[in-house]
């Protein structure tokens, strides 16, 4: 091969390289994708880990003073909309278990074209979901469903821990389950139910390929906003407790949630 | 190049006869008879890839699960304390091994075993499969205090065993994977539900007014609140596979989960049993402490028992517990026993016959 030879190769090649590069800026076509959702636990900021599990102190908007043994909660339907008001959601769910590290991460089983998206997801199911049946819920963290005579359907987040009581002498540890569901009144007949599953707004979010997502939430929240949660009167047989459950409902829409870091 | 595609030629012309004349051996396959409720309400059973259930090696198991020889001085079987008179387990506190010593745990019951998720077995959570459990008891000192070498060689010399080991997977080579393999399909088809409580929810019997409170009694978050941990009627297992500390200490001589895992956070917790069966696994807990339900139904009425890793589902520790009346109590009781299965016990299908 002569100089003049390669001269013209190497040339022909750069052509094609500068061809293809005019072609991916100017004509390239919008990919369908999946985003990738990263859930995180903080409280106030401060991450939460498996190591901070029944270990580290942490203290309430009501100044308790609490350990966390356990985090589970479902989240479902989440929801993709373009400035059209076009919505796509696969309709699907995610159980996240923060403590065992399971469903961190989730891609809803749903394609959408690259683009800017209000997204949104559910907290809990909605009557409509809460009504059917559902195989890995009913085995998973060994049975997520709610009995008959509370309401039915299934939890929507079992966080568990100790507080202490230093109304005691010496000061002690109670056991508090700050457990959400349906909320119902099993004292009527028929029982009377109300949805307390909320939606939580992310914001916009530009989507393309590899884009993921991180949720954030603020367990501290659960305990501040709008109602200020006292363990001392709140901390257990929350399940049939129609009005606590509101509560929790209220706190867990106001902040609890949040968008974190979006990668691509 | 040519000299490539020559070798490309043969070795597919030796693989292709190869595939022709030893074909991969399959036993009769027998795959578990799911009850309805147990098909529409919770996942399918875990049974490995590598361990299809089949009649030949269901046999095998059975086989081997009431054969003595596995025990060093072929004296003790499977069977010797996990017998199904008793739901598979046994009558005793702590179950007698093979040279007559005593363990330190209560023997577990064997059913519905091929639905445990969680895939943790044993009071504590120490092997992580079905057939991994099968190894231990064999060689552990307190139990069978046999070797895998001599249980092979016990099994090669058998007039029996080399024909159904052969029958099962193909092969006269027997080997303690084969063993734990054929036992864990034995005890797959352990499958418990015909109980009263399975008859009412299909519409076949009333459940009694005792039976009845029982059950709002261990629904309630405020007296019982027993499903946390042992699941509820939209569901057939009656345990979440999982461990706790249900409060029995203050003090732990057995670690449990923690020692298998390190974890200090895990001392004092074992594995939730399931509520099956009841009527004949007595004694209760881990270590066999109480003898009968009234006793467990007491602790977690009024005998519950701080420690740091208790779980939060324990309701009024301070107090010891919900503080049941004695009518509750019987109540709960009874609905408890209408998780017993008399047919279970009594399938032939599970016999040594």
């Amino acid at each position: 091969m002569n100089i003049s030879v390669l001269t013209r190769v190497s040339i022909f090649s750069l052509s094609l390289l500068f061809l293809s590069a005019c072609q991916d800026d100017d004509d390239r076509v919008a990919q369908e994708v999946t985003p990738e959702f990263i859930w995180t636990q903080n409280w106030d900021g401060a991450p939460l880990a498996n190591a901070d599990f029944d270990v580290t102190p942490l203290t309430n908007a009501n100044g308790e003073t609490l350990t966390l043994s356990k985090l589970v909660y479902l989240i479902s339907d989440i929801t993709f909309t373009n400035a059209q008001g076009e919505s796509f959601s696969a309709g699907d769910y995610n159980l996240v278990d923060a403590r065992e590290g399971l469903g961190l991460s989730f891609s809803p089983d749903v394609l959408i074209p690259e683009g800017i998206y209000t997204v949104a997801f559910r907290f809990g199911f909605d009557d409509e979901d809460n009504a059917l049946d559902y195989a890995f819920l009913n085995s998973a963290d060994g049975g997520w469903n709610v009995p008959a005579m509370l309401g039915g359907g299934y939890h929507f987040m079992r966080m568990e821990g100790k507080y202490i009581n230093t109304q005691t002498i010496p000061e002690s540890e109670v056991n508090f389950q700050y457990h959400t569901i349906r909320a119902a009144d099993p004292s009527t007949t028929p029982v009377t139910l109300q949805d307390t599953s909320f939606l939580v707004n992310l914001g916009q979010v530009t989507i393309d390929e590899n884009t993921t997502i991180e949720v954030k939430m603020n367990v501290a929240e659960w305990f501040k906003n709008p109602n200020t949660w006292n363990l001392y009167e709140l901390y257990t047989m929350l399940m049939p407790n129609f009005d606590a459950q509101l509560l929790m409902s209220q706190n867990g829409a106001n902040g609890v949630f949040s968008l974190g870091t979006v990668t691509d | 190049m040519k000299k490539c595609l020559v070798i490309g030629v043969v070795l597919t012309a030796l693989w292709s006869c190869q595939s022709d004349d030893a074909p991969a051996y399959t036993a009769t396959p027998m795959p578990l008879d799911i009850p309805a409720f147990f098909a529409s309400s919770i996942l399918p059973p875990v049974i490995p890839r590598d361990n299809p259930q089949s009649v030949e090696g269901v046999a095998l198991g059975k086989k081997l699960f009431y054969d003595p020889i596995l025990s060093a001085n072929g004296t003790q079987a499977c069977a010797d304390c996990h017998l199904p008179s008793n739901s598979f387990t046994d009558n005793r506190q702590y179950s007698i091994g093979s040279e007559g010593d005593v363990g330190t745990r209560n023997s577990m019951p064997l059913f519905n075993i091929a639905w445990n998720f969680e895939q943790r077995f044993f009071w504590d959570g120490a092997e992580a499969t079905l057939e991994n459990q099968i190894f231990e008891p064999v060689v552990n000192p307190t139990e069978m205090n046999n070797t895998w070498r001599n249980v092979t060689e016990s099994l090669d010399a058998s007039p029996i065993y080399p024909e159904l080991f052969s029958a099962a997977f193909g092969t006269t080579k027997i080997d303690s994977v084969g063993v734990s393999k054929a036992i864990a399909q034995f005890l797959r088809t352990l499958i418990s539900s015909n109980a009263k409580f399975d008859r009412h929810l299909t519409d076949q019997v009333p459940l009694t007014p005792e039976e009845q409170r029982g059950l709002a009694i261990f629904l309630d978050e405020s007296r019982g609140d027993c499903f946390h941990c042992h699941g509820n009627p939209n569901t057939p297992l009656w345990t979440d596979n999982r461990f706790h500390n249900n409060g029995l200490d203050e003090f732990f001589t057995d670690r449990g989960l923690g020692a298998v895992t390190g974890d200090p956070r895990d001392d004092g917790l074992f594995k939730t049993p399931s509520l099956r069966n009841l009527a004949f696994t007595a004694p209760y807990m881990h270590d066999g402490r109480f003898n009968t339900l009234e006793e467990v139904i007491d602790h977690y009425s009024e005998g519950l028992v701080y420690s740091e890793t208790i779980s939060p589902l324990m309701k009024n520790v301070a107090t010891g517990g919900v503080h049941l009346s004695p009518e509750e109590k019987s109540d709960l009781k009874a609905f408890l026993l209408s998780l017993s299965d008399q047919s279970f016990i009594e399938n032939p299908a599970f016999q040594n016959n």
